[in-house]
């Protein structure tokens, strides 16, 4: 009935996802070592890559912004019932809405208002971008898992075309937009922290990180202290028992939809007012996708999402260094470790929480904080 | 014959998580006997039967068939020892016919024709010396109830079962299909056959059973021969302590002139599948009284309450409640039916009435969430929720009282406390209660009864349906009895016998 394990709450929220973690680990451990690697080695340099150094850090919270995003934007929805698979095609749709209106009006506009209007240009891309399936499944009964799958490939070619026949700048050879003028330029972490008088090393993570953790906090709030959030956790934990209350589930999907496309939409601000400032394509790079293994490890909740997210962006800068300074480990390596972190802590981690529970029960530790 | 033992499990010890299911039980069957098995819900009755059965091996304790000892370590191995199940819910395939649903899983040959005809050869037998008539060849997915019953009954035995379990097995049935049913178990044990009944109605093991033996808490707390039982003390075993279920001595006439504040008319539904539910129901409800609906499940009542409370909204048909008036093209919504004083205790508490993912303060809300005492310009106020939660769940003795507790960790019976607490909170004048006892415990039942009993008392208007004919009998003043979405007949209280509501129920007789 309910998606209750044997394990008391704190062994569920705490230890078991580091149980899960530590299999993984394990798992791939042993696959780098059948194929002749040292895996304490490549473990100290990906632990040494994601976070030794200030770079590597800065690098593992750029990655982690874009998927706190996405992970948020998974979550949101699972709590309305809803598997939303088109993070990709939102956050694609909400890049373009978020390069749209930089490119319009940055020239002209100061920084202070340019910026606040390319985050709710994006946020609307990618909530009107999630609508559509939203509505689709909430009163046309079309799937949302499908719909959301086609609505990634709708927003891909949407780009590649825009961006060969529109919006490419003239004369340029490359398949991307006029530079935006400096006003829609999301403060880099270098500067940032200058201002602060640290002396920080250039790389990809911005302001957009301090985003990234307000919208976890927007959405807490959203979810459990909001009479929306009430409702739309009651749509999609028992539509049966929302019907009875009065709520109108076709509305709450259609919502959780939006909010969730939103919250997709805003990797724009990472990834194209954040770093490259410009619109290119593939800026997405498949965060959308990451975001569901985020939000699945995260538990959908967003503290839960943000540790998912610095673990797959250390994963992500990690496996990078590995691939780099352990001669013969190459970066499908690094793909096979992330894999096998969804598997493990995702879909396996019911199959794990059994023999815990056993194992606590045999430790008696079971009923301490339950009984 | 001497009393042989056909089963006997002793110090039988089960746990689930921190849940000691069955303490040191012990269990004796004689053979040839119907033996009943009572206790409340969650008394382990049913765990001692999936320990029996092979479905949750026990964790300890021994179990001898027949004198012989045996480990059952699943149902192939009970089966094997001559142990059959029926199950409350029917294990039937319903697209194949009831000789393909026997044979399933036990079928003598590969090639399907040449197996179906000595299995044909030996159920007729079967069926001649038993009384359990089904008609072999009809698709199960047309046979009625009772037949499906009989036929669960049939495979169980062409299985070689010596030892029947039955689940609850009167559940769904009429009175009358309830009679055929003691009959063949009669003849069963005539036969030989061993039968174990569980149930929660006193009345049919004291007509039917020879030994009781009642469960609480995991534990056995009194086994003795039916000569020496009594509704009252198996109730009391049950419980633990006294309990009336009775109806109490009437404290005051219904009003009877007092105008409806519900009136339906003509109401028609079909469902999706085009199915006829309500084919033209009319009824009223006044005031200070409460009125039964009684019936065997799946004849509409279900679909008049989605219709009384807004849920659903009917083909055709008028409503007026309360002083509105609602036509089939702008029916009733739930949202405004509480708004009008119109509250819902739904038939399915853990598919309607609760979240049950949500914790118990989150639930209590539940169709109130926009009151202003619980919310505040869109927030909810979660101090005041709880708050008045907790005050709620101690006044309708909800228990354990922990707000934060998730809702499906309650047991059925405080579930019910919970949503009955939520929905009479709001002080409704109108309201509907469907089933209100189904899977609550007898001590719960009791406070359940008291709190219709007070509502009819404070002048609420209480529809209640159940398919408990005691429960009907127990609380209403009149009662109406439906069969196949119409109402087949009225009776006031004191007209009421239960031979005559089972007349009415069957359809027979207007």
């Amino acid at each position: 009935m309910s998606q209750t394990t044997a394990l008391p709450r704190w062994a569920d929220v705490g230890l078991l996802p580091m149980v899960c973690l530590a299999t993984a680990l394990l798992v791939a451990g042993i696959v780098v070592a059948l194929v002749g690697q040292n895996p304490s080695q490549v473990l100290a340099a990906l632990v040494q890559g994601a976070f030794g150094t200030a770079r590597g850090l800065s690098y593992t919270l750029y990655y982690a912004t874009s998927f706190i995003f996405t992970g948020l934007a998974v979550a949101v929805a699972f709590h309305a019932g809803l598997f939303n698979i088109g993070g990709e095609g939102q956050a694609t749709v909400g890049g373009l809405g978020t390069a749209l209106v930089a490119l319009w009006l940055s020239p002209v506009v100061p920084a202070w208002t340019m910026l606040p209007l390319m985050l709710l240009s994006g946020a609307l891309f990618g909530m009107a971008w999630a609508a559509i399936p939203g509505y689709l499944q909430a009163y046309r009964g079309s799937h949302v898992v499908i719909t959301t799958i086609m609505f990634n490939f709708l927003a891909s070619t949407l780009l590649v075309y825009l961006l060969v026949n529109h919006l490419r700048a003239p004369g340029n050879v490359a398949i991307e937009s006029a530079a935006f003028a400096p006003s829609a330029q999301l403060m880099p972490a270098r500067e940032l922290m200058g201002l602060a008088g640290v002396d920080w090393p250039g790389s990809p993570l911005n302001a957009s990180l301090f985003l990234a953790v307000l919208a976890c906090v927007a959405v807490y709030f959203f979810l459990w202290h909001s009479r929306s959030g009430y409702r739309l956790r009651a749509v999609g934990s028992s539509p049966g028992a929302a019907a009875y209350a009065g709520i109108q589930p076709r509305r709450h999907i259609v919502l959780a939809m939006a909010i969730s496309g939103a919250l997709a939409g805003m990797v724009g601000m990472n990834e194209v007012a954040g770093v490259s400032g410009k619109l290119v394509l593939e800026f997405v790079g498949g965060a959308g996708f990451t975001g569901i293994a985020v939000a699945l490890m995260g538990r959908n909740h967003p503290v839960g999402v943000v540790l998912a997210s610095i673990l797959f962006g250390a994963l992500f800068q990690g496996g990078a260094e590995v691939a780099f300074d352990v001669p013969g480990f190459s970066r499908d390596m690094v793909v096979m470790l992330q894999g096998f972190v969804v598997l493990f802590s995702g879909a396996m981690s019911y199959v794990v929480a059994r023999p815990l529970a056993a194992l606590l029960r045999a430790l008696n530790l079971h009923g301490a904080k339950h009984g | 014959m001497p009393s042989l033992a056909a089963l006997q499990m002793s110090g039988i010890h089960k746990r689930f998580g921190d849940v000691l299911a069955n303490v040191d039980v012990s269990f004796t069957v004689v053979q040839g006997t119907l033996h009943g098995l009572i206790g409340e819900n969650g008394a382990g009755k049913s765990t001692l039967m999936s320990v029996l059965y092979g479905m949750h091996p026990a964790d300890s304790g021994r179990i001898a068939v027949f004198g012989k000892p045996v480990q059952i370590r699943n149902a192939q191995d009970a089966i094997a020892c001559g142990i059959g199940m029926v199950h409350q819910h029917f294990m039937l395939v319903e697209t194949l016919s009831a000789l393909e649903n026997v044979m399933l899983g036990a079928e003598p040959h590969w090639h399907l024709p040449s197996a179906s005809a000595p299995v044909r050869q030996q159920l007729e037998a079967l069926m001649q010396s038993t009384g359990l008539l089904v008609s072999l060849d009809a698709m199960v997915a047309d046979l009625a109830v009772g037949d499906r019953q009989r036929l669960e009954i049939l495979k169980a035995l062409f299985r070689g079962a010596r030892i029947l379990i039955l689940d609850e097995p009167t559940a769904v049935l009429t009175p009358q299909e309830t009679q055929q049913l003691f009959t063949v178990l009669r003849q069963l044990r005539a036969r030989g056959t061993t039968v174990i009944l569980i149930t929660h109605k006193l009345k049919e093991v004291l007509a039917l059973c020879d030994q009781v033996t009642v469960m609480r808490a995991g534990r056995v707390v009194e086994e003795m021969p039916i000569a020496r039982a009594s509704v009252q003390a198996l109730a009391q075993a049950m419980v633990g302590r006294k309990v009336h279920l009775d109806r109490p001595p009437a404290v005051h006439a219904p009003q009877r002139d007092a105008t409806p504040v519900l009136l339906a008319q003509g109401l028609h539904l079909r469902d999706a599948s085009g199915v006829q539910r309500l084919a033209g129901v009319g009824l009223q409800l006044r005031a200070g009284e409460i009125v039964g609906i009684a019936g065997v499940s799946g004849n509409g009542q279900s679909e008049l309450l989605d219709v009384l409370s807004g849920l659903a909204a009917p083909d055709s048909g008028s409503l007026q409640v309360l002083g509105r008036q609602f036509a089939n093209a702008a029916w009733l919504d739930p949202f405004t039916a509480r708004a009008i004083g119109l509250a819902h205790v739904p038939e399915d508490r853990q598919a309607r009435a609760l979240v049950m993912d949500f914790e118990a303060w989150e639930s209590a809300v539940l169709g109130y969430e926009h009151l202003p005492q619980f919310c505040r310009r869109g927030w909810m106020r979660a101090g005041a929720i709880r708050a008045s939660t907790k005050n709620m769940m101690e006044r309708f003795d909800v228990r354990p009282c922990q707000v934060a507790l998730v809702s499906y960790k309650f047991s059925g019976g405080n579930q019910q406390k919970l949503v009955l607490g939520r929905e009479i909170e709001q002080v409704p004048r109108v309201l509907l209660v469907g089933q209100p006892t189904r899977g609550v415990d007898i001590g719960a039942i009791e406070f359940v009864y008291s709190q219709l009993r007070a509502m009819r008392d404070a002048g609420c208007a209480v529809l209640l349906v159940s398919s408990e004919l005691d429960e009907i009998l127990a609380l209403s003043d009149r009662v109406l009895v439906m069969v196949q979405g119409r109402i087949s007949g009225a009776l006031d209280i004191a007209d009421c016998s239960e031979e005559r509501l089972g007349l009415l129920m069957a359809g027979a007789g207007a």
